[in-house]
């Protein structure tokens, strides 16, 4: 539970989460509150179930057991027109930025508009390239077609499209993962500064430390299914927790066991 | 019961696919039905299966009505039977093999990319990306490919079934020595609406079912590169096979006494 709580609703509350995969038990009572305008980053290991906590808020993956509320709203066992409604509110940058193949780069960043909301083409053509050129993009990258962008870019305009129906919420799946440690910041930068131009609500997975404690306000840290740890981003580094402290300073040895053989 | 547990297993897994398969359809045709269909994405998917499809099929028609024609003749002459040739070629042309290989054909040459292409984007994620910006997967790339598998595949057999039966002609004027006119005459005599009308219902089963396990293979791919190998391979495999079943029991609704 992330602490600090200024409103009485969060933006998104989640509570007793369980989430199996055949005989794989990923979460196993998860609570997450995240209030209004925070950022807050879920740290943890690879297959820990970072991104299943962001899949089962997002209606994609169906939880178990447990509740997750989007202002105050159940959504689980929410479909339909209702889903559709609460997506809405979500943007969300993807590990790999899952840019649509068949579609330019600016098709791309204005599917929200033109496909979820109904605007017209042209009208959409031009907030897609004002999008672009907030994330550092010129028009004529807009006519490119996603196989032609380096990875940076492609991450680049997968958040042109978060951002460009300018969402409540903000997802961010593993933003620097793939990037060289400059590109990484870059997009780090970018999301700062995204986030706090739309006044959006945050939460970002990630396992990368340095891009951590650029976005977030809360960190929490997922650990076999739970969230073992949550404060402000000014408490990781004295808090007393043996498990966050092996993972903010890498360790191989310390009470996280990773199940390797020996050779 | 060491025998009967792996017969039980078998049949709880084929029927829980059965099951699955079944909503997927449902759901899939119930967005068929209901607006907003997306005209722009129908007709690109009609130009792929319908235009891109025509040399394929045409050259399977053109070959098969030749060698209809030459095993007809070499069986028939036998028996001094020569002039059924006509007679045989249009019937099995329109009722069975038009809408059979075309069938197959794009089976192998549609479904295979569709289960490629949206399992591809089912494992890059493309399809949750989709979804999170508020835009139904199933309307916006599945609906269309079944419209179109649907209303395309009848148009496709009828070109089949005009070559096909020019294949026939060709290689029984030029090689057989038959006479143009009465050959022409006896196709027409022989052609009835009913052969014409089942294989262009075929047809129509079968571009549904091409599309359909195309999206549903495709859609239910797991696990990167081998995963849409294998649902590509699945698509194909499970297409041909529903083609060669359904059009036994289709035939048997439209022709059995």
């Amino acid at each position: 539970m992330t602490a600090a709580q200024s409103d009485s609703v969060p933006k998104i509350r989640v509570r007793n989460l369980h989430k199996s995969f055949g005989d794989k038990h990923v979460l196993k009572g998860l609570d997450l509150d995240v209030g209004a305008g925070e950022s807050v980053v879920v740290i943890g290991g690879s297959g820990t179930g970072k991104s299943v906590l962001l899949k089962c808020i997002l209606g994609l993956l169906v939880p178990e057991e447990g509740s997750i509320e989007v202002d105050g709203e159940e959504v689980v066992g929410m479909s339909g027109q209702d889903l559709e409604r609460i997506r809405r509110k979500f943007g969300m940058l993807f590990q790999n930025a899952a840019l649509f193949d068949s579609l330019s780069v600016w098709e791309n960043v204005a599917f929200g508009l033109t496909q979820g909301e109904g605007m017209a083409r042209a009208e959409a053509k031009e907030i897609a390239l004002a999008k672009l050129a907030a994330v550092g993009l010129g028009p004529e990258v807009g006519q490119l077609w996603p196989a032609e962008l380096s990875g940076g870019m492609r991450k680049r305009v997968g958040l042109a499209r978060a951002i460009a129906t300018e969402p409540e919420i903000i997802f961010f799946d593993e933003p620097t993962t793939g990037l060289d440690p400059i590109m990484g910041d870059v997009i780090n930068d970018l999301i700062v500064a995204c986030v706090h131009e739309l006044g959006a609500t945050a939460l970002s997975i990630t396992h990368d430390m340095a891009s951590a404690r650029k976005i977030a306000n809360h960190i929490a840290m997922l650990f076999d299914g739970k969230i073992i740890w949550a404060g402000p981003v000014s408490e990781i580094d004295s808090c007393d927790n043996p498990y966050v402290d092996q993972f903010i300073h890498g360790r191989a040895e310390g009470p996280i066991q990773m199940e390797v053989r020996a050779l | 019961m060491p025998i009967l547990q792996p017969l039980g297993r078998a049949l709880l897994i084929f029927l829980a696919a059965t099951g699955r398969l079944t909503l997927f359809a449902a759901n899939a045709v119930s967005h068929c039905l209901r607006p907003p269909l997306y005209p722009r994405l129908i007709g690109r998917q009609m130009i792929e299966i319908g235009y891109y499809s025509l040399p394929v099929v045409g050259l399977t028609a053109i070959f098969t009505g030749m060698v209809l024609a030459l095993q007809s003749y070499t069986g028939f002459a036998r028996f001094s039977a020569e002039s059924a040739i006509p007679n045989v070629v249009i019937v099995s042309i329109t009722r069975e093999l038009g809408p059979v290989l075309a069938g197959l054909m794009v089976a192998g040459r549609v479904g295979a990319a569709m289960a490629a292409e949206i399992g591809t984007m089912r494992v890059t994620e493309q399809i949750d990306a989709l979804d999170t910006l508020a835009t139904n997967p199933f309307k916006y790339l599945i609906a269309p490919r079944l419209i179109a598998g649907l209303t395309m595949l009848p148009l496709l057999v009828l070109v089949a079934d005009v070559i096909g039966v020019f294949g026939g002609y060709v290689v029984s004027i030029y090689k057989l020595g038959f006479n143009p006119a009465t050959y022409m005459k006896n196709t027409l005599d022989f052609m009835e609406a009913q052969d014409v009308i089942s294989g262009l219902v075929k047809a129509s089963v079968f571009g549904f079912l091409i599309t359909l396990m195309g999206c549903y293979h495709g859609y239910r791919s797991r696990g990167g590169a081998q995963g849409v190998g294998a649902a590509t391979t699945n698509a194909v495999v499970s297409a041909s096979i529903l083609i060669l079943c359904s059009n036994y029991f289709i035939t048997e609704l439209f022709f059995a006494k």
